[in-house]
């Protein structure tokens, strides 16, 4: 760099400095650097353009609406409840995620690794307590979002594919809460468990007390029973079974499911109001 | 012009053909690997407590209801004047593991409240039918030994069949 340039690149922020105060100056050169252009590839001028492309730029935001109606997210018609349900969602997964790192699913551990979590392990208490409130949380929020869709007739065509997709969600939320309820090892969860499996004995044709199982061969050591709990009792098994599917199965479809259903949220017309 | 409209029917027919036969692979292996799926969920070996042990000597057991292996075993053995037979203590409601309430003389499920008299048979609560019995048979030292592979049901009237008790 020549003498006469370099006067120039400094008296460049020398100015700067003096026009907008220090605070301003870093904003400008942070947004006008290459890093911040490569991310955020549109400007934050209060634009139609910008405001939309702020959304559909990104690629978190971009299944939600460019535009939605001032009346569609009215708290007094929508509750707020599908997104009180996704945010519980979230919260489950990271305090979730947290606890995987002190809980061991074995028949010897679950049990003592949930106790260290509620009196030994720092912040494990309301960690823990968290997700198990989260967890009944959501299972509520999840029938009033159902509710008040079904209140406001928001099920109706085009929204009828969202609706069974919504079913979906609920069936595999109730499977979360389930498969939850197992990994604490306790006498509540394990008879809650040994009870709801029973229910799977009489699945018709794949259970072995279920209609037409019997007379398919269907025994307690090869029916569905037997696939859900990796034996004919609710033992080691059955609770690393359930810790896979609440871990890792059961979020993973959740996810998509959602994806799915935030997506056509926007696809059928809209959060709510008429189309 | 006779042969190209040949030519070009019979290369719409071989594309035909082997679209069919490009599905039916990816439909073959996708049926193969979900098969494979479904029978990795089936182990092949589990652990789990012995379905045929020892329990003692007839003699051992006089009559009435005993709770010796409920813990162990999850059975009762009960004593009648001339027979002895193997309850699973098993709620035929939804599994859970009833109670013997000697002072009323009956069996008690603590989960929905189904009861049951001292040979299984139900009487009050939601079970719909009888416990269910196992297998017993005298080994060759003169103990009882159970058999959980076997089962029998009184609502089909297995309980007089040859196995279902021990004639003492």
């Amino acid at each position: 760099m020549t003498q006469n340039s370099k006067e120039n690149f400094l008296s460049k922020y020398r100015n700067m400095l003096k026009e907008k105060g220090l605070f301003g100056m870093l904003r400008d050169i942070t947004v006008h650097s290459q890093v911040w252009k490569s991310v955020f590839r549109h400007t934050f001028a209060d634009t139609p353009k910008n405001r939309m492309l702020k959304v559909v730029s990104n690629v978190f935001m971009h299944l939600h609406p460019a535009k939605v109606k001032r009346h569609a997210p009215q708290l007094k018609y929508t509750w707020c409840m599908g997104g009180i349900s996704f945010f519980l969602f979230l919260v489950l997964t990271f305090t979730g995620v947290l606890l995987m790192f002190y809980y061991r699913p074995t028949v010897h551990d679950a049990y003592w690794d949930i106790k260290d979590l509620e009196y030994q392990v720092p912040f494990g208490a309301i960690l823990r307590n968290l997700h198990r409130w989260s967890a009944h949380l959501m299972v509520i929020t999840v029938w009033f979002h159902m509710f008040r869709v079904f209140a406001t007739g928001s099920y109706k065509p085009p929204r009828e594919f969202n609706w069974c997709v919504g079913v979906v969600l609920l069936v595999l939320t109730l499977l979360l809460s389930f498969t939850g309820y197992l990994l604490t090892w306790d006498q509540l969860g394990f008879w809650a468990v040994t009870v709801g499996t029973n229910m799977a004995r009489s699945t018709p044709l794949l259970g072995h007390e279920g209609p037409f199982g019997e007379q398919l061969g269907m025994t307690a050591h090869n029916d569905i029973r037997f696939a859900l709990l990796g034996g004919s009792l609710v033992g080691g098994n059955a609770l690393l079974r359930a810790y896979v599917w609440h871990c890792i199965g059961l979020p993973l479809m959740i996810s998509i499911f959602m994806m799915v259903h935030f997506w056509r949220v926007r696809k059928d017309g809209g959060i709510s109001g008429p189309l | 012009m006779l042969e190209a409209t040949k030519k070009t029917e019979l290369s719409v027919d071989r594309r035909r053909i082997l679209l069919a036969a490009g599905w039916s692979c990816i439909g073959i292996f996708t049926a193969t690997l979900l098969s494979a799926i479904a029978r990795f969920f089936f182990p092949r070996t589990i652990i789990e407590p012995p379905t045929r042990y020892k329990v003692g000597f007839p003699s051992q057991y006089p009559v009435g209801v005993s709770e010796r292996f409920k813990k162990q075993f999850r059975i009762w053995i009960v004593r009648e004047v001339d027979r002895i037979y193997v309850i699973e203590a098993k709620c035929t409601h939804l599994g859970c593991t009833p109670n013997w309430l000697a002072a009323e003389g009956k069996f008690k499920c603590p989960c929905h409240g189904s009861g049951f008299t001292p040979d299984g048979i139900n009487i009050e609560g939601p079970a719909p039918r009888p416990l269910e019995r196992f297998k017993v048979a005298l080994d060759a030292d003169g103990q009882i030994i159970v058999d959980e592979a076997t089962r029998f049901r009184g609502d089909r009237g297995e309980w007089e069949k040859a196995g279902a008790f021990l004639k003492v």
